[in-house]
């Protein structure tokens, strides 16, 4: 049976190094197939976070050669054999153990976003048209690999904040939380996180830019900002 | 000795954060209760997660005819009547209010030409009657439920598992548990807790199911007391992944048989018109897991020892839009194009009919203040759950559970935690660590799949079931001799040495209660029992623990009322 290499990280937040496992490889397997056999054989304490094992929870990222993957969906027969594959913990986190991070930031940037809240009075018939336009973001499997250590909340929060602007019911704007708390203008749309999403949103280009143009239009348009200076308020 | 533990204290505390167990949380905090939810992963991620064909609701808004009483009698028709009828009732009853509130809270599913929901057909429903977002509702329904019980303020302890369950002169007290992070102890005071930890589906080598699904909350209550029911009654689902072997038993969801897919064998024969031509591909999952179990076992199966499934005819475009993740799935990891050609699929472990028996009305197990639903409470589905029934069955019992919970802890006052428990949850938490020998916690995991794989399967027999008891007899001794290594710090090793108890546990109650119920009914086959036998409709098994053994004992099945046995009358 054909064999790989796996470089895997293991260690903790404070210290920790690359070990080299050898695996057998069976048709289709993937890397978190791997992870489970060196779990299974030859490290009982590697610590790794998964879940559905099919694409669908978004628990098992890890930087598979230098690339944020799903480990579930990573193929090996898609990867160079002829070279050790690494896989090293999400770089966006901090670590906790091998390739487990602390995701709790996650959690709590989440936490400032108001959830959808209807209109007064509103009818309940939507139409399919808007439900697929805002059915994009809530495929978010919330894998993070889009994130980056920025200054701003993330692709991951933009996506959702989007599905709640564009939800055809939905009475709240979130236009001054994008600009003040999650930083939405801190991103410079290098499309860098549509180019990483397995679930293939467009988040570039169907929730950033058009939350950006929101927020234009809500505090920078120069005939709104006249009108308000106008009234005062 | 000081104690080496945090504790925490709530009036309600939910152990698992899957639908039924955010559901259950939304309505206790409604009701004011304080509100703690453990789970074992992180929030979101639970196993609902990958639910995808639909949540079913009798709301009519594609087929007219459809109501509450139909979808009750598909349901008890579905689960060879051995269902709890009340709950059976309730559930067709309230699914449709349940379905429209978790709209009112966000969740948008794909809509009819008029503007509502669109429904669609699934096996053993007379109606079209799944509510769905493609092949991911699942998903859109945790999400939802997840934002909503964020926001209102629940308390969520992630990557934490409970390990037992506390008692104060015999009355619930609270929790023990353990962060899954750091290996430390955390001990949970609460006035009412509510089960809602899913199946049990890691017991099986060929399983649709993921790590979490140990049958924890099941061995949790039977340690505390508390009645198992229906154990024998494993739900194999019909079309997993077959190949290739990495991705073996992952879901193919029964939307692609919705949505006119069709079976065949290696000949192309349609094999389903043997089996059940009036329903065919949407007849119930016991019956299609069962016809291809037969086609491969006669030796028509596939290459890979599977069948085809085939979407093919219809327009890619279709089947893109409405079954995406399946295209993906089989794309990315089979090399598979569904648009194009036919998928191979296999039976797969899927979902646990039986579980923690409860009252209908309140979700409340035999143990006061200990709470059931979702998957981990028995009843509902009773020898057969149809597709659908699953979602609906978390909204509408975990809803009740959550609102009886709270109202329990409004009655009753904080008990006290009794140490000498706690000691010994400890130490036999942490006696991997100190055990001698190589026994891997992996390996027995490995052997008990497949005792549980061969023996207690799709189709069983007497010999079979002896023979799995008397493996998981020598596998427990094996399990309390498990050494791990390493530290406490994030250690799936140690970790599995616990889950491998409840496993234990849980399987071996299912194996008691298939070997006594000498008849074929739903998802139970019996080779040497091959009919149905009217004297076991009117009864449950109960599994229970006595004396620190299990024991098992059958209990009548309640009678049911003259309007709805009219119900089940009519065609």
């Amino acid at each position: 049976m054909a064999e790989a290499t796996l470089r895997v990280f293991r260690g903790d937040s404070n210290s920790g190094q690359t070990v080299d496992y050898r695996v057998p490889v069976a048709p289709g397997m993937v890397v978190l197939d791997a992870l489970h056999y060196i779990q299974g054989h030859l490290a009982p304490d590697l610590a790794v976070r998964w879940n559905c094992k099919a694409g669908k929870c978004g628990s098992c990222s890890a930087e598979v050669n230098g690339r944020p993957r799903l480990t579930c969906k990573t193929r090996i027969d898609d990867l160079p054999q002829d070279q050790p594959i690494t896989v090293l913990p999400m770089k966006s986190f901090p670590r906790i153990k091998d390739l487990v991070t602390d995701v709790s930031w996650n959690y709590r940037v989440n936490r400032k976003i108001p959830p959808f809240e209807p209109r007064k009075g509103v009818e309940w018939k939507i139409s399919q048209l808007d439900v697929d336009r805002v059915q994009e973001f809530r495929k978010c499997i919330e894998c993070f690999l889009c994130h980056k250590k920025e200054q701003f909340a993330g692709p991951r929060f933009f996506v959702r904040v989007a599905g709640l602007e564009m939800h055809p019911l939905d009475g709240l704007n979130r236009a001054e939380l994008l600009k003040d708390q999650l930083g939405l203008g801190y991103c410079n749309v290098t499309k860098c996180c549509t180019e990483v999403c397995p679930e293939e949103i467009r988040i570039t280009d169907n929730a950033i830019i058009p939350l950006k143009e929101r927020v234009v239009d809500e505090f920078y348009d120069p005939l709104t900002m006249l009108f308000r200076k106008i009234r005062g308020s | 000795m000081t104690a080496n533990y945090e504790t925490r204290e709530h009036d309600v505390l939910i152990i698992g954060a899957g639908g039924a167990g955010l559901r259950a949380a939304i309505e206790a905090l409604a009701q004011g209760a304080s509100v703690g939810v453990v789970c074992k992963s992180l929030l979101g991620k639970a196993h609902t997660v990958m639910a995808e064909g639909g949540i079913a609701a009798a709301m009519a808004n594609v087929d007219a005819a459809d109501s509450w009483k139909t979808h009750f009698r598909d349901t008890m028709r579905g689960g060879k009547f051995l269902n709890n009828w009340r709950m059976a009732q309730l559930h067709a009853q309230e699914s449709p209010e349940r379905v429209r509130e978790l709209e009112q809270w966000g969740a948008l599913f794909d809509r009819t030409e008029s503007g509502d929901i669109l429904q669609r057909a699934f096996g053993g429903h007379t109606f079209k009657r799944l509510c769905h977002v493609g092949d991911r509702t699942g998903l859109e329904m945790i999400r939802t439920l997840q934002d909503r019980g964020v926001q209102q303020g629940i308390d969520v302890y992630m990557e934490c598992t409970v390990t037992r369950l506390l008692t104060d002169s015999g009355r619930l007290a609270g929790a023990f548990a353990y962060w899954r992070e750091n290996g430390r102890f955390i001990v949970f005071k609460a006035k009412s807790i509510v089960i809602a930890t899913g199946g049990i589906g890691k017991a099986w080598r060929v399983t649709s199911n993921s790590w979490e699904y140990t049958g924890d909350g099941m061995a949790l209550a039977y340690e505390a007391g508390a009645e198992l029911m229906d154990m024998e009654f494993v739900q194999f689902h019909p079309t997993g992944m077959v190949w290739p072997p990495g991705v073996q038993g992952i879901l193919v969801t029964e939307a692609v048989r919705g949505e006119g897919g069709i079976l065949r064998n290696k000949a192309g024969e349609r094999f389903m018109e043997k089996y059940d031509p009036k329903r065919m591909e949407l007849s119930t999952r016991d019956v299609v897991a069962r016809s291809i179990y037969t086609e491969v076992k006669d030796g028509r199966g596939t290459e890979h020892g599977g069948a085809y499934l085939d979407i093919s005819h219809k327009p890619a475009e279709y089947v893109k839009k409405k079954l995406p993740s399946m295209y993906h799935q089989f794309k990315e990891l089979a090399d598979v194009d569904i648009t194009k050609g036919p998928m191979e699929v296999g039976p797969t472990c899927h979902y646990m009919m039986g579980g923690i028996r409860v009252d209908a009305e309140t979700a409340e197990s035999t143990v006061p203040g200990l709470f059931a639903a979702g998957e981990a409470a028995a009843g509902l589905h009773g020898a057969n759950r149809l597709g659908g029934n699953s979602l609906s069955d978390l909204l509408v019992f975990g809803r009740r559970a959550g609102l009886a919970a709270a109202a329990h802890a409004k009655r009753s006052s904080t008990l006290s935690i009794d140490s000498a428990q706690i000691d010994q949850a400890e130490r036999e938490l942490l006696a991997p660590f100190s055990n001698s020998g190589t026994e891997s916690p992996y390996a027995v995991h490995r052997d008990l799949q497949e005792v549980m794989q061969n023996l207690v399967g799709i189709f069983r027999t007497d010999e079979d079931l002896r023979k799995a008891l008397a493996e998981l007899a020598k596998l427990k001794t094996r399990a309390a001799k498990v050494s791990v290594e390493g530290s406490r710090l994030f250690n799936p090793g140690w970790h599995l040495s616990y889950d491998l108890k409840a496993m234990l546990i849980v399987s071996e109650a299912v194996a008691h209660s298939a070997l006594a119920r000498t008849e074929s009914r739903g998802a139970h086959s019996r080779i040497d029992y091959p009919s149905l036998d009217p004297v076991w409709e009117k009864k449950n098994n109960i599994i229970i623990c006595e004396g620190g053994q299990m024991k098992r004992r059958e209990s009548p099945t309640a009678e049911m009322p003259a309007d709805l046995k009219e119900i089940l009358a009519q065609d």
